[in-house]
C-alpha cells in the first residue's frame, strides 16, 4: 500500500502542524506515508470563483504527483470533495471544448483513490479507535463539503468518541455553514461575518474548550472570529486530536 | 403598488444593509427555522422520498428535452376545451396581452391568485399604468400590496413582517383599498385572518375578471392546476366571468399520472403538509360552471434561452416550493429583497441571471451570493444542483462565453471589474503549478511573518474587520518534510518542469 499525503496549500503554508499530525497518526497505525513534493493546490479557490480553465494545469499536476500511489489521503474535506466532485466535471468540459481526454483520464485515476482522512481511517484502515488521548471538552463542526459533498456522516464523531479523555459536546445548529466559503468571505463579507458570528455563538454555548473540524479553511474563519471576539475556545483540526497520545498531547 | 425590482443595488451592498436590520434578522430566523424543521419531519415520513425526487427530476427533464412537443399538445388540448392560448416572448408582450384581454371585458378591476409569473413580469404595475386595479387575494400578497412593499419569499411573500407590523399595515391601509380593518384590530393571528377574510370577500363577490398563474399544466388534457393553502385562489378561479392564466412554459407535465409525483413533492417541501388544503384544476370552459372565457398566456421571458444552456437548464425544473430559501444561511441573513427579484434565495441566484441575462451589476453579483454549502441541493425536491449552476454562472461572469439571448447564439464578454481578480487567480494558479516558485514564496512569507499587517487593505479589509488574520508559521509543511525526512522518494522531481 503506497499512501501519499496530499497536505493541501492552506495546510502547507498556514497549518503545517496538521500535516505533521497526519504523518504521526498514520505512521502510528503502521502506514508508510510519502509526500510527493510535486503536489500543490487542488484548484478549488479558482474553480469555485469561476476560473475553471486556470485549474486545468493543477488537475494535471495532481495526477502527475499521485499517479503511482494506491491511496491519496488529505486532511481536508473540501479539497477531497474538489477532486471527487469537480475533477470529473473539469475533465468532461475540457473534452467537450476540444482539449482531448487527458484531463478526464486524469480525473478518472484520481477520484477513486482520494480520501479525506477520517474516511481513510474508517473505510480503508477500518479503525475507529486510533489509540488517541486528548483530555479536553471538544465540539465538532461538520464542514459543508465533508457533510454534503463527501457524505462523511458520523465517521469523524465515531473517531472522536473513541479518544480517551475527550468529552464530545453536541453543537447546536451543527449542520449550518460557518460562512467561510472561500472567496465568499471576501465578496459577501457582511453575510459571511454574520454567519460566522452565529456559528461562534453556538460553539460558545457548548462550553467546550476546543472546536474541531476536518477542514482548516473553515477553522481559519471560525478561529479568526473567535480570536477577534476574545474567546478562549481553541480551533483544532481533527488530525491533531487523533494524533495526540498519552505521551504527547498536541 | 409602486415598488420595482429594477435598479436594485448589487447583492453584497443590499445584504450589508439587511444583515444589520436586527428585526428583519429575527423575523427571518424564526420563520425559516420553524418551516425547515417541519419540512424535514414531513419528508422523513416517506420511505420513497429519494425515488420520488428522482422521478420528479426525470419528468421535468423529459419535458424540457421535448418542450416544443408538449406545448403544442397543450395548446391543442386547451383550444379543444374552449380556451384560448396566447404566446408571450417576454414580459412586455405578456403584459400587453393581459391588459388588452382585461380591456376587452370593459372591467377596471381584477382579482389575483398568488402567482410568481405575474410578479416576474410586473403585471400589477402594467395594469395600474393602464388604469386597471389588481387586487391580490393571497393573505401574504395582500400584506405586501397594502404595505406598498415587495415580496421577499416565494411561499411566504411577507415573511419579513411580523404580526405587529401586519396589524399596523391593515389598520392604516385596508380602508384605502376596500373594506377597512375592524375597530381595535389586535395582532392575534385569528383577528388578522378574519380582517383579511372580510376585506377579500367583497372583492371575490364583485370581480368579473380573475388572473392566476398555475403550478402545473397537463399536456394530455389541457388542464391547469393551482395548489394552495387558503382557498382564495379557488374563489378567484371559479367566480369571475373571465379567467386569464399567465404561466411559464416550463410548467407543463405530460400526463395526469405525472401529477401524482409532484402533488407529493410540492406540499411536503413547501408548507411541510402531507397534502395541501386546496388543489384546483380547470380545463377550458364548461357550460353552466365557472368562467365563461378562459385565456392561457404562455410566458417565455428568457426560458428558452435558459433551456439552451446544458448546465443551467436544470433551474427550469423548479416547482417554486421555496425549500431552498428556508435552509439557506445566506437568505436567512440577507433577506429576500437583497436578491432584487421575485425569486430570492438560492434558486433566485441561478434563475434571475439566466432569465434576465447577466447584463447588470445585480445579475453579475447573484451567482456569488452563496457559500456553496450545498444545503439547497440537499433539500431540492427536483434535485437541482444549485451549487453546480452557481459555479457555472460565475465562470460566465469572469470569463464570458457563448450564451443564447432572445433565441440567438452570442458570446458575452467578461463582466467589468474582475480584471484584477482574474489576474490574481491566474497568477495563483501559475504559482501553484510551479513548486519552486511556490516554495520560495512560502519561505519569504515565513521569514517576513513578523512584518505582516494585522489588518488588510483593499478587498481583504472586509475579512480583517471581523476576523483575525491567520499567522504564518516559521516553517511550511514541505520544508519540515524535507528537513526531517530528507529527499522523499519522489524527491527533487518537485522542481522538475517548474519552468522557472
Amino acid at each position: 500500500m503506497r499512501v501519499a499525503l496530499f497536505v493541501t496549500c492552506i495546510n502547507d503554508l498556514l497549518q503545517p502542524r496538521t500535516g505533521r499530525a497526519v504523518v504521526a497518526l498514520l505512521e502510528r497505525l503502521g502506514v508508510t506515508v510519502e509526500f510527493p513534493e510535486e503536489q500543490s493546490c487542488c484548484g478549488q479557490p479558482q474553480f469555485n470563483t469561476g476560473y475553471r480553465q486556470a485549474t486545468e494545469p493543477l488537475v494535471r499536476r495532481f495526477d502527475r504527483a499521485f499517479r503511482d500511489h494506491d491511496y491519496v489521503v488529505t486532511p481536508s474535506g473540501s479539497c477531497a470533495a474538489m477532486v471527487r466532485d469537480n475533477y470529473p466535471r473539469i475533465g468532461a468540459k475540457a473534452a467537450a471544448e476540444g482539449r482531448g481526454r487527458e484531463l478526464s483520464d486524469a480525473a478518472a485515476l484520481a477520484v477513486p483513490k482520494t480520501y479525506e482522512l477520517t474516511e481513510f481511517l474508517v473505510d480503508v484502515l477500518k479503525v475507529e479507535d486510533v489509540g488517541a488521548y486528548y483530555p479536553h471538552t471538544v465540539t465538532y463542526h461538520p464542514t459543508c463539503h465533508g457533510l454534503r459533498m463527501l457524505g462523511l456522516g458520523d465517521r469523524p464523531r465515531r473517531l472522536l468518541q473513541h479518544v480517551k479523555g475527550l468529552e464530545l459536546r453536541e453543537l447546536p445548529g451543527a449542520e449550518e455553514c460557518c460562512g467561510f466559503g472561500g472567496t465568499f468571505a471576501v465578496k459577501n463579507a457582511a453575510v459571511s461575518a454574520a454567519m460566522g458570528a452565529d456559528k461562534v455563538r453556538h460553539i460558545a454555548a457548548t462550553g467546550a474548550e476546543a472546536v474541531c473540524t476536518v477542514d482548516n479553511s473553515c477553522l481559519l474563519h471560525i478561529g479568526g472570529t473567535l480570536t477577534r471576539q476574545g474567546s478562549t475556545v481553541r480551533p483544532v483540526h481533527i488530525a491533531e486530536i487523533l494524533a495526540s497520545t498519552e505521551g504527547s498531547v498536541l | 403598488m409602486s415598488g420595482t425590482y429594477l435598479g436594485m443595488p448589487a447583492f453584497p451592498r443590499a445584504a450589508d444593509v439587511s444583515t444589520r436590520d436586527t428585526r428583519l434578522r429575527a423575523n427571518l430566523t424564526h420563520a425559516t427555522h420553524t418551516i425547515r424543521d417541519k419540512r424535514a419531519a414531513a419528508v422523513a415520513e416517506l420511505d420513497d422520498w429519494a425515488q420520488l425526487r428522482a422521478a420528479g427530476a426525470a419528468v421535468k427533464d423529459r419535458v424540457l428535452r421535448r418542450l416544443d412537443h408538449y406545448l403544442e399538445q397543450l395548446e391543442a388540448a386547451v383550444t379543444a376545451a374552449g380556451g384560448q392560448v396566447h404566446w408571450a416572448a417576454d414580459a412586455e408582450e405578456a403584459n400587453r396581452i393581459v391588459t388588452a384581454l382585461v380591456r376587452e371585458t370593459g372591467e377596471r378591476e381584477v382579482v389575483k391568485v398568488k402567482s410568481m409569473a405575474t410578479q416576474e413580469i410586473g403585471l400589477n404595475q402594467a395594469l395600474e399604468d393602464a388604469g386597471i386595479r389588481a387586487y391580490e387575494t393571497d393573505l401574504a400578497e395582500l400584506i405586501v400590496q397594502l404595505g406598498d412593499d415587495l415580496p421577499s419569499h416565494i411561499l411566504v411573500p411577507a415573511i419579513h413582517r411580523n404580526r405587529a407590523e401586519i396589524r399596523d399595515i391593515f389598520r392604516r391601509e385596508m380602508g384605502r383599498w376596500g373594506r377597512p380593518a375592524p375597530e381595535g384590530l389586535s395582532d392575534s393571528p385569528a383577528e388578522l385572518a378574519e380582517a383579511a377574510r372580510l376585506h377579500l370577500r367583497e372583492k371575490f363577490l364583485s370581480a368579473k375578471v380573475g388572473i392566476s398563474g398555475a403550478n402545473f399544466m397537463v399536456a394530455e388534457t389541457g388542464t391547469l392546476v393551482v395548489v394552495e393553502s387558503e382557498g382564495n385562489g379557488r374563489m378567484c378561479l371559479t367566480l369571475p366571468e373571465t379567467l386569464i392564466s399567465v404561466v411559464g412554459i416550463e410548467k407543463v407535465v405530460p400526463t395526469w399520472q405525472d401529477l401524482e409525483i409532484f402533488l407529493q413533492l410540492l406540499p411536503r417541501s413547501s408548507t411541510a403538509e402531507r397534502m395541501n388544503p386546496y388543489t384546483s384544476t380547470w380545463t377550458g370552459t364548461t357550460d353552466g360552471d365557472g368562467p365563461r372565457n378562459f385565456h392561457l398566456v404562455l410566458l417565455d421571458n428568457g426560458r428558452t434561452d435558459t433551456l439552451a444552456d446544458t448546465v443551467g437548464r436544470q433551474a427550469l425544473r423548479c416547482i417554486r416550493c421555496s425549500a431552498c430559501l428556508n435552509v439557506c444561511p445566506v437568505y436567512e441573513r440577507a433577506g429576500g429583497h437583497a436578491y432584487g427579484s421575485p425569486y430570492p434565495g438560492p434558486i433566485g441566484a441561478i434563475l434571475t441571471p439566466q432569465l434576465r441575462g447577466m447584463q447588470g451589476p445585480l445579475e453579475e453579483s447573484l451567482p456569488y451570493a452563496s457559500s456553496l454549502c450545498g444545503a439547497c441541493y440537499e433539500v431540492c425536491p427536483v434535485a437541482i444542483d444549485i451549487p453546480e449552476v452557481l459555479v457555472h454562472l460565475r465562470e460566465r461572469v469572469v470569463e464570458g462565453g457563448p450564451v443564447t439571448r432572445g433565441g440567438t447564439r452570442t458570446v458575452v464578454k467578461p463582466a467589468r471589474g474582475h480584471a484584477a481578480e482574474r489576474a490574481a487567480m491566474r497568477a495563483a494558479a501559475w504559482t501553484f503549478d510551479h513548486p519552486g516558485v511556490l516554495r520560495r514564496g512560502m519561505r519569504l512569507a515565513a521569514r517576513t511573518r513578523r512584518l505582516h499587517p494585522r489588518r488588510l487593505p483593499g478587498p481583504g479589509r472586509a475579512w480583517s474587520r471581523t476576523r483575525a488574520l491567520p499567522a504564518v508559521p516559521a516553517e511550511s509543511f514541505r520544508d519540515w518534510w524535507r528537513r526531517t525526512r530528507g529527499e522523499s522518494p519522489s524527491g527533487p522531481t518537485g522542481e522538475r518542469g517548474a519552468g522557472e
